[in-house]
């Protein structure tokens, strides 16, 4: 089992872990569920960085790996820091 | 081992923390760890990617220079109440890398091949298109999400100067960026390319056109779910030629061009109601184009995330169109409102009683029991701090004091959590709508603040309204219920609610936050 259909094999089995850890995470919390898989998300910086480790690649994909990268890591800082601001209000006690 | 492995393994740690993240976001408790474990392992999926990588910094060291300090300030200095608006926005950066990098791995193939290596494969040539097509659908739809909760989108009212800013500045960016290219390279680029001509104008014209719907004042205009299907049509159909044609630059940016105006069509004629399971589903997208970006260039941890932010953006989409007992695709085609069949206003309001703070004070602390149920417009009048002190002060006179949140109350999954928490409310005073339906009977005072539909009993009892067989909190089912509402103006859904006129309500008309104020004086006063 190799390229496309292992691929394939990893996307719908993490689909299944997703749906079955997610359903566990009460709607108190889905606000910072939803900022917390913003962050997550950001990931697409590996994308964006693998890119820029290609020296024979033209000058204008690292252009665009760099807006990528932007993005990318507009969504990882902001994701993560403001996820640990709002959960720590929930921790906070009254 | 070669570098590569490594490089894997480190991979597989960070999604399995990834996992371990979202498993620890079950309770208050550990939510914190999990989410820097979260943080950790997006630590050291970077780390693997560029360590003994020959990286070419000079970009990427701005892009991350700059995106760390935008995230970091925004998310530091966002107020609770704007948490939808960030998170709209976010879910749209996701999507736009996803592009970017699809760009840039269409360029990297094109490359390769010219210098004698193998054509794109068939995984490529699909992953590319899904990736443009999805990432577009993102983040124009998020932009126009972010628009409407920020209130600069499809409104009719004046913009103020910031959102005259952001609003003209990304419809004159958009607009002016794709006609610029689509002319330059689709009439004047290289003579060779197939159908450059076509594509270069679809870029500018659907660069126009998302511009021209991001100008209309209205959700709706004249023959949008024309526009919307053609749009549709039209992007698959790019779709499949980019997958036949991978390595034309121009058809991949047709495509997103295309898309794009999709999602600006698919999220613009949304209501407000509506607008948690619209973030929730673009939250989905994001997730879905990152795995879409990992199926490109072939990358696990990419497909893992993607999975997962997938995943749990659709758990929350059903979740959401659960509590509104609605289909998705009602959400996303129907038109909500009042039908021919909705009972006139002046009529069910005709037994309305109204009272004043001092009676309201009496009867809360003669309770033993209150439950408040805050709604959308408790975020708007930026009470939930006076709400807190008005709870300590019942606490203190030995009233037990809880809160009922309706899952879809507030703008996004769990915002009036969010903002309870903020002004100090314990958790364990945060209840699901389920559990206090249960035990409504026993509750003394059920104060209603600045929620309608939610607590409208209709949704139980006509089968003919437009909300029939939505969950509500049961509030009508307390000993006495007080709706604290500036006036008798209808909800999103637009229909009157018998709540109000019932025989154990009373009506107290004020700003939400002033009322609060004023009830928590007279509470003082009466001691």
């Amino acid at each position: 089992m190799t390229g496309f259909v292992g691929a394939l094999t990893v996307f719908v089995l993490a689909i299944f872990v997703g749906f079955e850890v997610i359903n566990k995470i009460p709607p108190t919390l889905h606000t910072p569920l939803m900022s917390g898989s913003n962050a997550i998300s950001g990931i697409t910086i590996v994308g964006s960085l693998l890119l820029a480790g290609r020296p024979d690649l033209p000058e204008l994909v690292h252009v665009l790996a760099g807006v990528a990268v932007f993005f990318a890591t507009v969504n990882v800082v902001g994701g993560f820091v403001v996820t640990d601001r709002m959960l720590r209000m929930f921790r906070r006690k009254g | 081992m070669e570098s590569q492995t490594y490089r894997d393994l480190a991979y597989l740690v960070a999604a399995a923390l990834f996992i371990l993240d979202l498993k620890w976001m079950a309770h208050p408790r550990t939510a914190v760890r999990g989410n820097w474990t979260g943080a950790l392992g997006m630590a050291i999926a970077i780390a693997a990617t560029v360590l003994g990588a020959p990286m070419t910094w000079t970009y990427v060291v701005g892009g991350v220079v700059l995106g760390a300090l935008c995230g970091w300030v925004a998310a530091e200095r966002v107020q609770m109440t704007a948490m939808p608006e960030m998170v709209g926005l976010f879910n749209g950066f996701g999507g736009a890398a996803s592009v970017l990098v699809g760009a840039g791995a269409l360029v990297a193939v094109q490359t390769a091949h010219a210098a004698g290596g193998a054509a794109a494969d068939l995984q490529t040539r699909v992953a590319t298109s899904a990736t443009g097509l999805i990432g577009a659908v993102t983040f124009f739809g998020s932009w126009v999400a972010f628009g409407k909760l920020a209130e600069f989108i499809a409104v009719k009212w004046e913009l103020k100067g910031w959102q005259k800013a952001i609003h003209y500045g990304f419809i004159g960016a958009t607009a002016a960026g794709a006609v610029a290219y689509g002319v330059a390279a689709g009439f004047t680029g290289q003579p060779g390319a197939a159908n450059a001509a076509l594509y270069g104008g679809l870029v500018a014209a659907s660069g126009l056109a998302i511009g021209g719907a991001l100008l209309v004042k209205k959700d709706r205009f004249p023959g949008i779910d024309a526009v919307k299907a053609l749009a549709a049509v039209a992007a698959l159909a790019l779709c499949v030629q980019a997958v036949r044609d991978p390595e034309n630059e121009l058809l991949y940016w047709a495509l997103v061009g295309v898309s794009g105006l999709l999602g600006v069509l698919l999220t613009v004629s949304i209501g407000g109601a509506d607008m948690p399971v619209v973030i929730a589903l673009l939250n989905s997208y994001s997730g879905l184009a990152g795995a879409a970006t990992g199926f490109l260039i072939d990358n696990t941890v990419l497909i893992v995330s993607g999975a997962l932010v997938g995943a749990s953006g659709i758990f929350l989409t059903q979740s959401m169109c659960k509590a509104m007992n609605r289909s998705m695709s009602n959400v996303l085609f129907g038109v909500m409102g009042p039908t021919s069949e909705t009972p006139d206003a002046d009529l069910v309001y005709k037994d309305v009683k109204a009272t004043s703070p001092e009676e309201i004070a009496m009867m809360l602390e003669g309770a033993q029991r209150v439950v408040v149920v805050p709604g959308y417009g408790m975020a708007v009048a930026q009470a939930q701090h006076t709400v807190r002190q008005l709870e300590a002060l019942l606490e203190e006179r030995g009233v037990q004091v809880e809160f009922a949140v309706h899952p879809v109350a507030g703008r996004m999954p769990g915002h009036m959590n969010v903002l309870l928490a903020e002004a100090n409310v314990p958790y364990e005073k945060l209840r699901d709508m389920d559990e206090i339906n249960q035990e409504m009977e026993q509750v003394d005072v059920c104060v209603v603040l600045g929620a309608n539909d939610v607590v409208n009993p209709v949704a139980e009892t006509d089968p003919k309204s437009p909300i029939a067989g939505m969950p509500i909190i049961q509030a009508h089912k307390a000993r006495t219920v007080i709706v604290i509402k500036r006036s008798l103006s209808p909800g999103f859904a637009g229909i009157p609610n018998p709540l109000f006129a019932a025989e154990n309500t009373l009506m107290f008309f004020a700003d939400g936050k002033k009322a609060v104020q004023d009830i928590i004086q007279a509470v003082k006063e009466s001691s």
